[in-house]
């Protein structure tokens, strides 16, 4: 019996990408230079997050056109962004063939109330977090991978930080946990109780969880990967510095290789300017994209 | 007697493979540059992404010391992107065979399915992720799983044994159990 888009392939894929860096790319061009530099896979995208916030309006999924010319120009998987909520998106892009759908903050929300029923999928989703309870509700709705909310292209590694360690510290939390502490643990996570079974057997996630939202120089992905991301999104960081080849190349290395630091302080030489990047403080509370799709 | 694993640690399902390994009996040891390769005894690459497993290999000046040890006989065992990476001659060149990257599709083509393993009286249950596939392969290689539409998926050349699915996503140790105890004991036994 042969069966596709079972939880096992699904999930599994993430699990194939894990010490790789997945690269936020705009355009064909864009796509070659992160296939080039050893990306595991790319995120197609019309404009980068950093682009985005400055372009402010409706942020949509991007033209399918676009989508599969990139999907032609390169062998590594690609990936799309949906709007949290918005399923015919999903599914549009479900049919182009893309290889993991990102229900994604960084687009404008659809539904403040439901986000998409992923487990309905063949093709694999990731989704956001910021917290323990937030990454249970998105594997209770069929995510297949999670990632750290951070605050994208803003370029400041701060929120992702925060987004891990609280993960962590929950799990730790779960995982030291009485048996009959669980109920009470799943009611003040609003989380469904079997995943938090399921976290207190296991010690960790039954999912993996990349580190995304703010990683713009090879020591922010060394950071992450020490703080237990199995894996690194680079949304602007890219393609908004100085030299994207040097640094796409550079951020690799270092997630491949985080703790050897004689070696991420060889690649981090002369690289040129990292994206400007922007201060928490100066967001006002609407141009949070990591509060959006709790 | 003792046997030390080694899991190429550049990029991929790394921790998957060592924990078979351990599961086996074998002491794991993580694979990242050149100094890590002394005094092992054997070596699995993982799946992953082959275009960047290669590519860190090359950057860690990784590749010519390991086809070298493909070429000397050394026992490696390849899932997915290790099968393209030991079948590629422009790679390890380990198994006279041809591959077929992404064979079956992109990730919405991904499957599981049973399969018959030649001279195994139990089926193995296989995971296929963005798998490549072999079209063919040429003596001394031999296959060991053949799809009914013809497609190798797991083969064997002497010390090198290479699958396109996942053995490290099931808790079925069978097929590293057959490394350690087919290909890499014997070859210790040969040296010794």
């Amino acid at each position: 019996m042969t069966q596709t888009g079972t939880t096992t392939v699904k999930r599994g894929m993430a699990q194939m990408q894990k010490g790789g860096v997945i690269m936020d790319v705009a355009n064909v061009e864009q796509a070659k230079v992160a296939e080039a530099a050893g990306a595991v896979a790319v995120m197609a995208l019309e404009r980068v997050p950093s682009d985005i916030r400055a372009a402010g309006g409706v942020a949509r999924m991007s033209d399918p056109a676009m989508i599969e010319a990139i999907m032609k120009a390169v062998t590594i998987p690609v990936m799309a962004k949906a709007r949290i909520g918005h399923t015919a998106e999903a599914r549009i892009l479900e049919a182009i063939g893309v290889d993991y759908i990102d229900e994604s903050e960084v687009l404008t929300p659809a539904d403040d109330n439901y986000h998409i029923n992923k487990a309905d999928f063949k093709v694999p989703f990731v989704c956001g977090c910021r917290n323990l309870s937030e990454a249970l509700r998105r594997i209770g709705e069929g995510a297949s991978m999670l990632r750290t909310k951070g605050e994208p292209g803003t370029g400041n590694i701060i929120e992702a930080v925060r987004h891990m360690e609280k993960v962590n510290e929950q799990i730790k939390h779960v995982a030291s946990a009485d048996p009959e502490q669980l109920m009470t643990i799943s009611r003040d996570l609003r989380a469904p109780y079997d995943l938090v079974k399921q976290v207190h057997d296991l010690g960790k996630l039954p999912v993996i969880n990349f580190a995304a939202g703010g990683v713009s120089t090879p020591a922010d992905a060394a950071l992450m990967m020490n703080l237990g991301a199995d894996g690194i999104f680079v949304g602007s960081g890219i393609f908004k510095s100085e030299n994207p080849a040097k640094f796409a190349k550079a951020i690799v290395t270092a997630t491949a290789h985080p703790t050897d630091y004689a070696l991420i302080a060889k690649v981090s030489e002369n690289l040129g300017k990292p994206m400007k990047g922007i201060e928490m403080s100066t967001l006002t509370e609407d141009q949070k994209m990591a509060d959006r799709g709790i | 007697m003792h046997v030390i694993i080694g899991v190429l640690a550049l990029q991929g399902a790394v921790s998957e493979h060592l924990n078979m390994v351990t599961a086996c009996g074998a002491t794991p040891r993580p694979i990242k540059n050149p100094t890590d390769l002394k005094d092992l005894d054997g070596l699995i690459i993982p799946g992953g992404e082959s275009t960047t497993i290669r590519k860190l290999l090359v950057r860690e000046q990784l590749l010519d010391p390991l086809k070298g040890l493909v070429q000397n006989g050394f026992p490696v065992f390849g899932t997915c992107a290790g099968l393209v990476l030991l079948a590629q001659p422009e790679s390890l060149a380990g198994l006279n065979g041809t591959v077929v990257r992404n064979g079956f599709g992109r990730q919405r083509e991904s499957f599981e399915t049973e399969l018959t393993v030649a001279g195994w009286s139990k089926l193995f249950h296989g995971i296929f992720i963005r798998a490549p596939y072999l079209s063919e392969v040429r003596e001394p290689a031999k296959a060991l799983v053949t799809l009914a539409d013809g497609r190798i998926v797991a083969a064997q050349q002497d010390h090198v044994l290479v699958t396109s699915f996942h053995p490290e996503l099931t808790s079925d140790t069978r097929f590293h159990q057959y490394f350690i105890d087919q290909i890499v004991t014997p070859s210790l036994t040969q040296a010794s």
